[in-house]
């Protein structure tokens, strides 16, 4: 009843990995195995690759196959103010401290599509800080980039964003901060003045700046721990002290070596300070 | 049964519509010197900020659970509940994944994911168990786990609130056993002095 998935052994995504890295300079061998192992079966079955060897084949001989896989092989669903309650606690608890900084700098590791990023855009020009934040926004598929970059997302999931907006604690109206064109709902551009969104690979790519707050949501996940605590490193880097680290709210820092580096901001919504 | 008197290192319990009150009987009813670890996936409204943690937690004084974080060790005598909005995956080290991945058969958690993804861990250490439930989700699942040497287990359909989810599988799963909610927690009980 249900489609049979593609099979791909441990070797073989080893191997695969391993093409994909030497070839285009991509090193996903310290992602998730489960997630990724599921990611790669889903592309096989869905680009009609019959085995992981035929895959590896035409990675390593064809750029174009290669585009198109790491395009898929990332997971990109995002939302508007997805999990309200960390939204709040970015208005309530954070932003009232980000406001004494004369120019607040803002990292989005791992931005996808730029969902939370526009959110994040809101919020601070609801506190009246957006003139003087600059936002980095960054992601490793340059597809997601390119989307992000124009603005546009399906019209259809903004009631759903709106509810999220509103249980966030937003009280304006949702609707003003976007124009509707057919099916499209076009972000204000006052509220993308200040983003700059650019490739960035949290596994290769070094420190670029130093910021007040850097969100890095539901990207680790796909790490494992050893990952994790590099890419923990990195961002440690790039804090200011006293700087925010905001996570998805089922990842931790309990696994990584730089845990007393931090304080607990909120617990249930995964946001930490840097304090040395 | 397949695999009946190797000892079982990991139990997967996959419910959706009416699944709750045999969820709750089976905690309720196991043994208080359980080892075997425990990993439910229940489906639940998408952002309606769940209580089943806590209605879990009360109706079970001495066994708590535990909606995981990501990459969490899987411990002994632990009762464990995939977050709401993720799929639980289980890693080769034992430690979770969770993945934010679109929903598969409109459901997130997916059974058919943490099931999958534990037999391809645990093998023919694991024992599925699939309960009540309004659609198809787990079919795959309990599949892979008799692919993969484990134990099988589904609500006898004719007891299940929902019977579409168990009936899906007693179509479509062979090597499966059929059994009511008591039999079930006869049949874990049993697992469980067997197992670790
Ligand atoms: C599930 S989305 C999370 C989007 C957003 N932060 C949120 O929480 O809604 C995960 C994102 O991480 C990105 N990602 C994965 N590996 C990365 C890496 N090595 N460097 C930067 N971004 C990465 C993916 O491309 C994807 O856009």
């Amino acid at each position: 009843m249900t489609t049979q998935k593609a099979d791909i052994t441990e070797d073989e995504l080893d191997e695969m990995l391993n093409v994909v890295n030497t070839t285009y300079g991509y090193d996903f061998s310290d992602y998730s195995r489960a997630s990724m192992q599921r990611r790669v079966s889903r592309f096989m079955d869905t680009a009609g690759y019959k085995t992981a060897v035929d895959l590896t084949f035409q990675l390593k001989k064809d750029r174009s196959v290669f585009d198109y896989f790491l395009q898929r092989i990332t997971v990109n669903v995002t939302e508007m103010f997805r999990d309200p309650a960390f939204y709040k606690v970015i208005r309530q608890e954070v932003l009232p401290v980000l406001a004494s900084y004369p120019i607040i700098k803002i990292w989005h590791a791992g931005c996808s599509s730029g969902e939370e990023v526009f959110s994040m855009a809101i919020l601070l020009s609801e506190a009246g800080l957006l003139k003087r934040s600059r936002i980095y926004a960054t992601d490793v598929n340059p597809y997601n980039v390119e989307k992000a970059k124009k603005g546009i997302l399906p019209l259809n999931v903004m009631k759903e964003y709106n509810e999220n907006y509103i249980q966030s604690g937003g009280q304006n109206d949702f609707a003003s901060y976007y124009t509707s064109l057919y099916n499209n709902a076009i972000i204000r551009k006052d509220l993308r003045e200040n983003i700059l969104f650019s490739q960035h690979n949290l596994v290769t790519d070094q420190a670029f700046n130093e910021f007040q707050i850097i969100l890095c949501r539901n990207v680790m996940i796909y790490f494992n721990r050893r990952l994790q605590n590099r890419v923990i490193h990195l961002f440690n880097d790039s804090l200011s002290t006293f700087g925010y680290l905001a996570l998805g709210i089922k990842e931790s820092l309990l696994f990584t070596d730089l845990q007393n580096k931090f304080e607990v901001v909120s617990k249930d919504e995964k946001v930490f300070r840097r304090i040395k | 049964m397949a695999g009946n008197n190797t000892n079982i290192e990991l139990i997967t319990i996959g419910g959706s519509a009416g699944s709750l009150p045999v969820v709750l009987k089976i905690i309720k009813s196991l043994p208080a010197s359980f080892k075997v670890p425990i990993v439910i996936v229940i489906h639940r409204q998408r952002n309606v900020s769940s209580e089943l943690v806590k209605i879990l937690n009360n109706s079970s004084a001495s066994k708590k659970i535990i909606e995981p974080d990501d990459k969490e060790t899987i411990g002994d005598s632990c009762i464990y509940l995939a977050p709401q909005n993720y799929h639980l995956l289980i890693e080769k080290d034992r430690t979770f994944s969770l993945d934010y991945s679109e929903a598969v058969l409109f459901s997130r958690p997916s059974i058919d994911v943490t099931f999958e993804s534990a037999a391809r861990v645990y093998k023919k250490k694991l024992a599925a168990v699939l309960l009540t439930g309004a659609n198809s989700d787990g079919t795959t699942g309990l599949s892979t786990v008799v692919h993969r040497g484990g134990i099988a287990v589904a609500q006898d359909p004719s007891t299940a609130e929902y019977p579409a989810m168990p009936l899906s599988a007693v179509r479509n799963v062979k090597e499966l056993t059929v059994l009511s909610p008591e039999g079930i927690v006869k049949f874990l009980a049993a697992l469980m002095s067997n197992g670790k």
